[in-house]
């Protein structure tokens, strides 16, 4: 018996696999641009402002902001609120214990979120919360069905509802914004711009600067090939 | 100084062999002179080797082997560590290079013959490396404890359990735990980190004593120990290996470098088959991603793991075919019957097996990455049946394959 429940745990484990993984939702194109300072740093106050109320960027500490062109004193005046150091890393009031018991689950550390799930899905999703009664936040998201998380920016968005249209087999969903918020939707949106840039950026900071060196290190093996070879040719030029 | 130098080595050499070994694998191992493109893979092997041990020993310096702080100590190389990034970038892109080169290497082997008599142990000694490498990266890849790590450790641990009567303990041995843990994770590093890598250093000496002991094939698969200078005793068509293929392996290594430098530093990911999205989310026991995928380099025998039915409610026959798509290379020598060597003088029903068999086998590959839709399982049972009848038809299709005469020496 215990041989059958193995195998079918382990069907469990494969059948997933099976299942069609190109099933999602449709996303939206995120813009970002990780050479523009002024939006990573517009994105670092949103960060810390909204984000950081309840999840952690454990592994990100604040001085490393001093790379997208803040001073240690900028950090501190702006961005510290919750007595943290300058070198400490990024952690959230909010127990971990009591967030399970509020949202049904852990709100998930952010430092490498956008490495995880793409540009494209955070813009998505921070743009497609809905109202739905049916949950226990009375939110709903199209990038996140289910989702635990209210919506935390609604002030700013205001409020949107799913429309659901059927034209024969074909259904398209599309969100309305029903209730308007105090921005207007195009400054929702480069908001939410500058802040997946700021995610992207935080999930690897070193990115601009590894291009950088990536170059130099093409160049210069670049000139090596050029000398190795001309010596392979030296040396091989007796050999027929 | 020359003179001082002189004694110096004198005097190390009648104490240690430095002299005569150098001789004997370097200076005066007369390699045939025409080895083509396909020669270089061997020596980058050797370089990814040294890559990878290099930034291994760098990243041990920083990872922590503990289930609680894994995920964490990787993203601390990543970003607190000076230039930690690069090294676990090359740590990571240097996994898939060794399986481009191993395979590339491997494909050189059977386009030329060159496991045949008198080159078995050779091959035999480069599949244990192959296996070793296969046990290498699957163990690295549970370390950073990701959800990818944890999750394809966990299926791969599972399949153990199919085996009949022993599989539940037997699995149960494996992970040290119920299910993979930290327990897991200890052993796990302790064998990427020092059992295996012994292992693969010393089936590497062993590869290229054997090597060195009989000589290399070439792109003629002709035997250049058969016409030697009369008084030199040196192979006609042979030339030191130090110099001429030193400074011809510097400029293949260079390029090698210039296209692991380019994943490296701008495409470290490599669009997630390199570094899967998922592993960015720290395990997670209880939840399970929708698509889990081994990396790309196991994928050929994943496939061939999935297109194999259950049979009496057992997926153990799918195990069996996927050990035996590994193991069945070990007998390739005594499999291919053929009169010539390379694929230059063999006929064309060799040359149409190789080629359907290099379909399947990067036709697998891909497949083990999609979804199983019942489209792609047709075609990964048809793609599997085609590479076992690669090797299991081969005594019959070489033996009637109609060679062409192969030359008495090397040509170009």
């Amino acid at each position: 018996m215990n041989v059958i429940k193995k195998l079918m745990m382990l069907a469990l484990l494969v059948v997933p696999a099976m299942a069609a993984a190109n099933v999602g939702p449709v996303l939206d194109k995120a813009s970002y641009n990780l050479y523009d300072q002024a939006s990573l740093q517009r994105g670092a106050k949103y960060f810390v402002n909204y984000c950081l109320n309840c999840h952690s960027a454990s592994y990100m500490r604040y001085n490393r902001l001093t790379d997208i062109g803040l001073t240690e004193q900028q950090i501190k005046d702006n961005l510290l609120f919750t007595g943290a150091k300058v070198g400490d890393t990024m952690e959230t009031a909010l127990n971990k214990k009591e967030a399970k018991a509020f949202f049904g689950a852990t709100p998930p550390d952010l430092t490498v979120i956008a490495r995880a799930r793409g540009a494209d899905w955070l813009y998505t999703y921070l743009r497609g919360f809905y109202k739905d009664e049916s949950r226990p936040t009375g939110w709903n998201n199209v990038a996140f069905d289910k989702v635990g998380m209210p919506h935390v920016l609604y002030q700013l968005q205001g409020e949107q509802e799913l429309h659901v249209e059927k034209h024969g087999e074909h259904v398209t969903q599309k969100l309305v914004l029903a209730k308007p918020g105090t921005m207007k939707p195009a400054e929702y949106d480069a908001m939410v711009s500058d802040l997946v840039n700021y995610l992207v950026w935080m999930g690897e900071p070193m990115k601009t600067q590894r291009i950088v060196i990536g170059l130099g290190v093409l160049l210069f093996l670049g000139l090596f090939f050029i000398v190795a070879y001309m010596l392979k040719k030296e040396y091989w030029k007796d050999i027929h | 100084m020359t003179k001082q130098l002189e004694k110096l080595v004198g005097w190390i050499d009648d104490r240690f062999p430095l002299t005569s070994t150098w001789k004997a694998h370097l200076s005066e191992y007369y390699a045939p002179k025409n080895f083509n493109f396909w020669y270089f893979f061997g020596s980058l092997a050797l370089l990814v080797l040294v890559i990878q041990i290099v930034t291994g020993i760098f990243l041990v310096m920083n990872y922590k082997p503990d289930a609680a702080i894994a995920f964490a100590s990787v993203e601390y190389i990543m970003r607190d560590v000076p230039f930690g990034w690069m090294i676990r970038y090359m740590h990571s892109t240097g996994a898939s290079a060794f399986f481009v080169v191993v395979y590339l290497h491997m494909m050189r082997g059977l386009m030329y013959g060159s496991y045949r008599k008198p080159r078995e142990l050779i091959w035999i000694f480069g599949m244990c490396i192959y296996l070793a490498l296969m046990a290498e990266a699957f163990m690295g890849y549970l370390l950073p404890w990701g959800q990818m790590s944890y999750w394809g450790a966990q299926v791969i641990v599972n399949l153990f359990s199919a085996v009949p009567f022993i599989g539940e303990e037997l699995s149960l041995w494996i992970r040290g735990d119920f299910v993979i843990s930290d327990a897991t994770l200890n052993r796990f590093f302790a064998f990427h980190v020092i059992a295996v890598p012994l292992v693969l250093l010393g089936l590497v000496v062993a590869h290229l004593v054997a090597l060195h002991e009989v000589g290399s094939n070439n792109p003629d698969g002709v035997e250049i120990k058969k016409h030697k200078d009369p008084v030199t005793h040196i192979p006609l068509d042979g030339i030191p290996f130090h110099p001429y293929y030193t400074v011809k392996d510097i400029a293949g290594v260079v390029v090698f470098l210039m296209v692991f430098s380019a994943i490296v530093f701008f495409a470290p990911s490599m669009g997630g088959y390199f570094l899967e999205d998922n592993n960015f989310i720290p395990a997670d026991p209880l939840k399970t991603p929708l698509h889990i995928a081994p990396v790309w380099y196991f994928t050929p025998f994943y496939a061939i793991l999935r297109a194999v039915p259950p049979m009496f409610g057992s997926q153990f026959p799918g195990v069996i075919a996927m050990g035996v798509a590994v193991v069945v290379l070990f007998f390739l020598p005594w499999l291919d019957r053929g009169r010539v060597k390379s694929i230059r003088y063999r006929g064309v029903i060799y040359k149409v097996w190789l080629t359907l068999f290099i379909i399947s086998f990067v036709g697998l590959g891909w497949l083990g990455i999609q979804p199983a839709t019942p489209l792609y399982t047709l075609l990964a049972r048809i793609l599997t049946g085609v590479y076992f009848a690669f090797f299991f038809l081969m005594p019959w299709y070489t033996k009637i394959d109609k060679t062409k005469p192969e030359p008495e020496r090397v040509t170009g």
